[in-house]
């Protein structure tokens, strides 16, 4: 099993989520985040001072999924996440050691 | 009952309270008025709260919506008799007598002139309201920092020895106004806008910067609130200046002309330098510009026409633009701005009607013993009377709410603790949060 963490711009999350179902993605753990990388931040006015906001708003997404689709999920994250725009954010791809569904007790990708 | 019977039974009925004969309409007038004036409180937490940071959204509404009640019962117990009690004896220029203490006696009086009698009691409640929002507005400059108890005491005594005093100074027959120096007031530039900004000044300094200023980016946490809030201001703002006049008449009806037109215009005249000083026209800026512009026209309303009424508005809020701006020179966290938009703005406003102030626009000019200003040939007689009233409320507010900042500082400590300011007053000083997620 694999766990994909992805931190997307908020306005991209309908779209991932529609390609990851249809891979067959049964579930995920959606945030609203704030950070930065190398976008940095940005600037607001109010009443005619500028503020830098270093931290912009964004979306995690947790997924954990079977080892083969692994790759193709995080495709679907890239290629739906893409705006081609600095900010688009970054995918992180983890082994997941187990799983449990917590009301029958079943484990492993079973338990996805 | 034919028509003609009707009409004869409705002409003959006759309201007297205290000997004077009740004019109906002005008294059904002012007592909406109050009511509208009386709503502009609430507008103002909600236009301060939206500018803080959510772990402090309660203790700011709470700074305004608290006046509300401590407020209301001073201004009935002590500060209506101080602004408005008579004016006979050495004293009677400074403050009034004590015959009114508690409201004594105002059930069974008429306050006005004749034809324009009303209860005295709408009156004295008309003009607690401007008491109440008065120390609403300076709460502005210590919001985020001050602590709830120490804000108590400060805004019981500043009712007392400042707000009360200013207003009989300017309206209850002292020496500010048509019984001395005949400096033009109609709705408050000095005694609610000056004399909020004097004292917010003090505040800045005494209490310090918040912990964070200048370190981090202090950003508003609900813009929409504030907006609705400047909304509901300007919506009460009608009752505050046309309610001014006392009375249902052309006044009245030009003061609440100028009052939206002035509005309109420092909406305006914000957003044009900040468009073209940042290149975004942003909604505080629409929201701070309106309110700029209705103090800009506070003292002014009643006595000025149209065209000097968008004037006023246009400059008061491109002027309060500027105002904020410098504060940030000056390193003085006057948090929510009281003195650039209600120090500046009223301070151009009551300048301004030594400029603009027109016997032929308005009869109240020459009844309240002012003249034509500068623009329409009345010299400078008008504006160096502006200008008297202008140094006088700035210097007492601001000296004497130094002097009672030291004593509460000295009797509960103005600042909140440094662990209270971190995790917000909301929690410290009222063990509640805004926004439960």
């Amino acid at each position: 099993m694999k766990k994909i963490e992805a931190i997307i711009k908020p306005h991209k999350l309908d779209e991932v989520k529609e390609a990851l179902n249809a891979l067959g993605v049964a579930g995920m753990t959606v945030s609203d985040v704030r950070g930065y990388g190398r976008q940095k931040g940005h600037t607001e006015i109010y009443r005619g001072a500028e503020y830098t906001v270093d931290f912009v708003p964004k979306v995690k997404i947790e997924i954990v999924v079977d080892d083969e689709i692994a790759e193709a999920a995080e495709n679907a994250i890239v290629m739906n996440a893409r705006t081609d725009k600095i900010g688009d954010g970054k995918v992180f791809t983890y082994d997941c050691e187990g799983a449990v569904r917590i009301r029958t007790g079943e484990r492993g990708p079973e338990a996805l | 009952m034919d028509q003609a019977q009707a009409v004869e039974q409705l002409a003959l009925q006759v309201v007297t309270v205290g000997d004077q004969v009740i004019n109906l309409g002005d008294t059904a007038f002012m007592i909406i008025c109050t009511a509208l004036v009386l709503f502009m409180t609430p507008g103002l937490a909600l236009f301060y709260a939206g500018m803080v940071r959510k772990k402090n959204v309660l203790s700011t509404t709470m700074h305004s919506f608290f006046s509300m009640g401590l407020t209301s019962i001073i201004w009935a117990v002590i500060g209506y008799t101080i602004a408005f009690g008579g004016t006979e004896g050495p004293l009677g220029p400074y403050i009034g007598n004590f015959t009114k203490v508690g409201l004594s006696g105002v059930i069974n009086s008429a306050f006005g002139i004749e034809g324009h009698y009303m209860p005295e009691s709408v009156f004295a409640m008309f003009q607690g309201m401007f008491a109440i929002i008065t120390v609403g507005l300076i709460t502005g400059a210590f919001a985020e920092r001050m602590k709830f108890k120490a804000y108590a005491i400060f805004a019981a005594i500043w009712v007392i020895v400042v707000y009360s005093p200013m207003a009989h100074w300017v309206w209850g027959g002292g020496w500010l106004g048509a019984n001395g120096v005949k400096a033009l007031d109609f709705a408050g530039g000095t005694v609610v806008h000056i004399a909020s900004a004097a004292a917010a000044l003090a505040c800045a300094i005494m209490l310090g910067k918040r912990k964070d200023h200048g370190t981090a980016a202090i950003q508003p946490h609900n813009l929409p609130m504030t907006i609705l809030g400047a909304g509901i201001l300007w919506f009460g703002w009608f009752g505050f200046n046309a309610g001014s006049e006392l009375a249902v008449d052309g006044v009245a009806g030009s003061a609440f002309m100028v009052t939206h037109l002035a509005a309109a215009a420092g909406l305006l005249g914000w957003i044009v330098v900040e468009w073209m000083q940042h290149g975004k026209p942003t909604t505080l800026g629409a929201a701070s510009g309106a309110v700029a512009g209705l103090v800009g026209i506070t003292p002014a309303a009643g006595f000025v026409d149209a065209v000097p009424g968008m004037l006023i508005g246009f400059a008061a809020g491109a002027a309060c633009y500027f105002g904020v701006k410098i504060k940030n020179k000056f390193g003085f966290d006057d948090a929510l701005d009281v003195v650039g938009v209600h120090g500046v703005g009223g301070t151009l406003g009551a300048i301004a009607t030594g400029l603009f102030a027109s016997t032929a626009a308005s009869g109240a000019v020459e009844f309240l013993g002012g003249t034509n200003g500068l623009f329409y040939g009345g010299g400078v007689e008008q504006l160096v009377r502006q200008l008297i009233s202008v140094v006088a409320a700035w210097a007492f507010s601001f000296i004497v709410s130094l002097v009672i900042l030291k004593v509460v500082d000295l009797m509960v400590g103005l600042r909140a603790e440094p662990e209270a300011e971190e995790t917000g007053l909301d929690l410290a000083d009222h063990a509640e949060t805004g926004y439960v997620l």
